[in-house]
C-alpha cells in the first residue's frame, strides 16, 4: 500500500508556517477582515466589477509555488471591511486548468494558509446564463453565504432578454440576486448593501436535483471527519484521481477506494461520472432558465453585427492582418520618440555625471553602471506599456480570443494550437511581455513550445544591431522594386519566424511529445473595453515587469560594467594624462577639442582592450575565431549576452569612438577594421553571419529570467539559452566558412 | 448526423454524446449535453475549428470533438 498521509486536509492551514508568524502579524491576523471569494465564469464581468467595488485598494500578487496571479482588494463599509478575493474564472468544480484548480482550492480552502471564505460573490453574465447557472449550482453545495451578482443586464436588456428576478432568487434556494452594470454603476448601491451583510447571510437551501448523488454523499458522511464538507465527499465521487477522492478514501480506511468504486457504479452505472454531472446539472439549468428568462426577439446590435461580419472566413482573415499590423505598427511607432528621449536623458545624466564629480570608479559606477542600467530597464517599458495596452484592449473586446480561434488550423501544422498566435505576435516588440502572455495557453507543453519559440521572433532590442551592420555592409543597391537592405532585414524577420516555428515543431515531436491537447474556446462576443479595468490591468503588467525583469536586468548591466571597468591600467591613465597636457600646450580651439576627446576615447579603449572583458575577448577569441570575429567582436558579443543592445555601446568603446558616437561614425570604424595582417574583419559573409547569429542567440537576460519564472524552472531557461546559442553559433561558423572558401 | 455536419442558419438539438474521452466530458461541461440546442456560427481559415452558439454562447472546438456529438434538427423527434 503507497504511503499516505493521514493528515486531515484542514490541517494545511495550521501547518509550520503559521508557527513563525510573528506576534504582531498575529494581531493583524486578528483583526484580518473577512474573505469574499469572488467566482464566475471568464469574461463574466467579474474584473471589471471587482475593480468597481475596490478601487485602488488593490494587491496583486502569487499563489503559493505557481505562476497564478492573485488579486486581493478591500471593500470597505460604516462599520465593516472586507477582503475580496478575485479569483481566475472558471466554469465548473472540477479543475482543467492550473488557473481553474487554484480557484476551486481557494473556494474550498484547501490553499495551505489561507483560510476558507466567509461568502462568495458569484459574478454571472446575464447574456451567458446557462454556463453561468452551471457554476452558482455548484456554489450552493459550498454551504457557504452567496450573493450572486447578474452583470451586463443593460446588454440583456438591448438583446431582448428580460430575467425574472424574484422567480431566479427562489429557484436558487433564496440565494440574494443583484442586477448591475458594472460600467455605469448602475446597481452598485444595492449590490455593496448586500455585500455588507454576506458573511451573516443563510447558507442556501442545497439544490435538489440529483438525488441518487446527494444519498451517495450523506451514506459517506458518518464515516468522514467532520472537517471534510459535503461538496468534498460529491468531488470525491465524480472526479476520478483527484486529490480530494485519494484523501477521501484514505479516510475511509483500507477498503476506501473499493467503497468509492462501489458507490460509483451504483449511482453513474458504466457512464463516466463527469457527463452524467453534467448531463444532470444542465438539465436542472434548463428548467430553471425556461422558468426565469424570457426572450423576446433578438434586436440587431453592433456587437452581433460585427461578429456576423468577422465570421465570413475573408473579412476574417483580412481583419486579422490589419489588427496585427496596427499592432506592431504601433508598437514601433508610438514607443520609438519614448525610448529616444529615456536613452538621451539616461546619456546626458551621465555626462552630467562624468563633468560634475571627480573622474574615477565613483562616476563611472554611476554613469555607467547606475544611470544606464536603470536607463536599460525603463527604456522597455514604453513597449511594454504600448503592447500590453494593445493586448488588453483586444483581449477585452473580445478580439484575441477570435484571433486564436481563427489561426488555429495554421498553428496546428506546428504542433501548437490557435492560443498561441497572441504570444508570438507580442514577441515581435519584446519576448518579455510575449512569454508573460502565454499564460492564456491552457496546455502545459504547448506553453513551454511557445515560450521557447517566443525569443525567435525579432525583437526591438535586435533592430538597432540590425540596422548598424545593415547600413554599414549591405549595399543599398535596388533589386527590381525592392532595396537589398531591406530584403535583408525581411529575411532576417523571416529567419526568426522560421526557427521559432521549427523550434516549437521539433520540441513537440520530442521532449514535449504528449497527447494531443483539447482546444476548446468561449468565443465572447465583442464589447467595448472599460477604461478603468483597462489600466488597472495595465498598471499591475509594467509593475510586475519592473519588479521581477527590472532587478535582473539591472543587475546585469552593473556587472557588464565592473566587468568593462576593471582592472585599471595606471600607465594608460598616465599617459592619458600626458598627451592631453602636451596638446594643450601646443593646440587650441576646436583642434584642442578634437585632440583631447580624441586620446579620451583611445586611452578608453586600451583601458577596455586590459580590462577582463577585454581579456575575455582575447580568450575566447580562437573560439569565434572560424566564425571570422576578432577579439573585438568577441568581446562585444559577450558584453551583449545580458542584454544584445548593449552591443552598440561596447563596439563603439572598443573602436575608440565614445560609447554614446551616432551610428555613422561608427559604421565607418567598422568599415575599416582590419585584422593584424591588413585583411578586412568585416567581410560580407561575416557580417551575414554575424547577423544570423544576432538573429537565433538569446542574449537577453530579461528573458531567461522571465522563462525561469514563467516555467518555475531552471531547465527551460538554460536549455533555450545553449539551444539557442548553439543554433547561432553553427549558423554563423557555416556561413562565414562556405562565403569564405 | 454530428456536430462537424451541420447546415448554418438552422437550429439543431444535441441526441447523445459520446463521453468515453476525458475532453469530450470536459465539453460537456461546458454545455454540450443531450438536449442542448446548438446552431453553427461559423467556420475559422481552414475550415476548422468550427463556432457554435448555444444558449447565447459562442463556442469553437475542434472537427475532431465535434464527431462525438450526435444532433438532429430542432422539432424532429426531440
Amino acid at each position: 500500500m503507497p504511503v499516505i498521509s493521514l493528515s486531515p486536509p484542514r490541517a494545511k492551514v495550521g501547518n509550520a508556517q503559521v508557527t513563525r508568524v510573528s506576534a504582531d502579524q498575529i494581531s493583524v491576523r486578528q483583526h484580518a477582515a473577512a474573505s469574499i471569494a469572488v467566482v464566475g465564469n471568464p469574461n463574466s464581468g467579474k474584473s471589471t466589477l471587482f475593480n468597481r467595488l475596490t478601487g485602488l485598494r488593490q494587491k496583486t500578487g502569487n499563489y503559493p509555488g505557481v505562476t497564478v496571479e492573485k488579486h486581493v482588494g478591500t471593500v470597505r463599509f460604516d462599520n465593516a471591511a472586507f477582503e475580496l478575493i478575485d479569483l481566475p474564472g472558471m466554469f465548473a468544480l472540477s479543475a482543467h486548468s492550473l488557473e481553474e484548480r487554484i480557484a476551486c482550492d481557494v473556494v474550498m480552502g484547501r490553499i495551505p494558509g489561507m483560510e476558507r471564505p466567509a461568502g462568495i460573490l458569484a459574478v454571472v453574465d446575464t447574456t451567458h446564463l446557462y454556463q453561468g447557472l452551471y457554476l452558482v449550482q455548484q456554489l450552493m453545495e459550498l454551504e457557504l453565504p452567496l450573493l450572486v451578482a447578474l452583470t451586463m443586464t443593460d446588454a440583456a436588456d438591448s438583446s431582448g432578454i428580460r430575467i425574472d428576478i424574484e422567480a431566479l432568487e427562489r429557484r436558487l434556494g433564496g440565494v440574494k440576486v443583484c442586477p448591475v452594470v458594472a460600467t455605469t454603476g448602475q446597481g452598485m448601491a444595492a449590490l455593496r448593501a448586500a455585500i455588507a451583510t454576506l458573511p451573516d447571510a443563510p447558507k442556501p437551501a442545497l439544490p435538489t436535483f440529483w438525488e441518487e448523488l446527494s444519498a451517495a454523499s450523506e451514506e459517506l458522511v458518518p464515516d468522514l471527519p467532520a472537517t471534510v464538507p459535503r461538496v468534498e465527499i460529491e468531488r470525491a465521487l465524480i472526479d476520478l484521481d483527484s486529490e480530494i477522492a485519494t484523501e477521501v478514501s484514505n479516510y475511509l480506511g483500507d477498503d476506501g477506494a473499493q467503497r468509492l468504486a462501489a458507490i460509483r457504479q451504483r449511482v453513474f452505472g458504466s457512464e463516466p461520472p463527469l457527463a452524467t454531472e453534467a448531463r444532470h446539472r444542465y438539465g436542472w439549468v434548463r428548467e430553471v432558465l425556461k422558468e426565469v428568462q424570457h426572450s423576446a426577439p433578438t434586436m440587431t446590435t453592433w456587437s452581433s453585427r460585427l461578429a456576423a461580419f468577422m465570421n465570413r472566413p475573408l473579412p476574417g482573415t483580412v481583419g486579422l492582418f490589419v489588427v496585427m499590423a496596427i499592432v506592431f505598427q504601433a508598437v514601433f511607432a508610438w514607443a520609438t520618440p519614448m525610448m529616444d528621449a529615456i536613452e538621451s536623458g539616461a546619456a546626458m545624466l551621465g555626462t552630467l555625471l562624468v563633468t560634475n564629480l571627480p573622474d574615477g570608479a565613483v562616476s563611472s559606477f554611476l554613469a555607467d553602471g547606475v544611470v544606464a542600467g536603470v536607463g536599460s530597464v525603463i527604456v522597455f517599458l514604453p513597449q511594454i506599456i504600448i503592447l500590453f495596452l494593445f493586448i488588453i484592449l483586444l483581449e477585452d473586446s473580445g478580439y484575441l480570443a477570435r484571433a486564436a480561434y481563427l489561426m488555429d488550423r495554421a498553428m496546428r501544422s506546428v504542433g501548437l494550437s490557435g492560443q498561441s498566435i497572441i504570444p508570438m505576435v507580442s514577441s515581435f516588440a519584446c519576448a518579455v511581455p510575449g512569454i508573460m502572455a502565454t499564460r492564456v495557453i491552457p496546455d502545459r507543453r504547448d506553453r513551454i513550445a511557445t515560450i521557447l519559440a517566443a525569443p525567435f521572433m525579432t525583437c526591438s532590442a535586435r533592430l538597432p544591431v540590425y540596422a548598424l551592420l545593415i547600413a554599414a555592409f549591405v549595399p543599398a543597391q535596388s533589386v527590381g522594386w525592392f532595396n537589398l537592405q531591406g530584403i535583408v532585414l525581411f529575411g532576417l524577420y523571416m529567419l526568426g519566424i522560421v526557427a521559432g516555428l521549427l523550434t516549437a515543431l521539433l520540441l513537440k515531436k520530442t521532449a514535449l511529445h504528449g497527447p494531443k491537447p483539447m482546444f476548446v474556446l468561449m468565443l465572447p462576443e465583442f464589447r467595448l473595453p472599460n477604461l478603468q479595468t483597462v489600466l488597472m490591468q495595465l498598471l499591475g503588467r509594467a509593475l510586475i515587469f519592473l519588479k521581477r525583469a527590472g532587478t535582473v536586468i539591472f543587475a546585469v548591466a552593473v556587472v557588464v560594467w565592473a566587468l568593462a571597468y576593471y582592472p585599471r591600467s595606471d600607465v594608460i591613465a598616465a599617459d592619458l594624462d600626458q598627451q592631453q597636457s602636451l596638446a594643450a600646450a601646443n593646440l587650441s580651439g576646436e583642434a584642442l577639442d578634437q585632440a583631447l576627446s580624441r586620446f579620451e576615447n583611445e586611452a578608453a579603449a586600451a583601458q577596455l582592450e586590459q580590462s577582463w572583458l577585454g581579456r575575455a575577448g582575447k580568450v575566447v577569441e580562437p573560439a569565434f575565431k572560424p566564425l571570422g570575429w576578432d577579439w573585438k567582436v568577441s568581446a562585444a558579443v559577450i558584453a551583449g549576452f545580458p542584454a544584445r543592445e548593449v552591443v552598440i555601446a561596447v563596439l563603439g568603446t572598443v573602436y575608440a569612438v565614445g560609447g554614446a558616437a551616432d551610428e555613422s561614425t561608427l559604421a565607418a570604424r567598422l568599415q575599416a577594421a582590419t585584422w593584424p595582417d591588413g585583411r578586412a574583419v568585416y567581410t560580407l559573409p561575416m557580417v551575414i553571419g554575424l547577423l544570423i547569429f544576432y538573429a537565433c542567440c538569446l542574449q537577453c537576460a530579461a528573458t531567461l529570467a522571465v522563462i525561469r519564472r514563467e516555467t518555475n524552472s531552471w531547465q527551460w531557461p538554460l536549455f533555450a539559452w545553449a539551444y539557442m546559442t548553439t543554433l547561432g553559433y553553427v549558423g554563423a561558423l557555416l556561413v562565414y566558412q562556405l562565403g569564405t572558401n | 448526423m454530428t456536430l462537424a455536419s451541420l447546415e448554418r442558419g438552422r437550429k439543431y438539438v444535441i441526441q447523445n454524446v459520446n463521453s468515453a474521452d476525458p475532453d469530450i466530458q470536459r465539453l460537456m461541461v461546458l454545455g454540450l449535453v443531450e438536449g442542448a440546442e446548438v446552431e453553427l456560427a461559423s467556420a475559422a481559415i481552414g475550415g476548422d475549428p468550427l463556432e457554435f452558439r448555444m444558449f447565447g454562447n459562442s463556442i469553437s472546438l475542434r472537427r475532431e470533438h465535434a464527431r462525438h456529438f450526435a444532433v438532429t434538427t430542432a422539432g424532429e423527434g426531440g
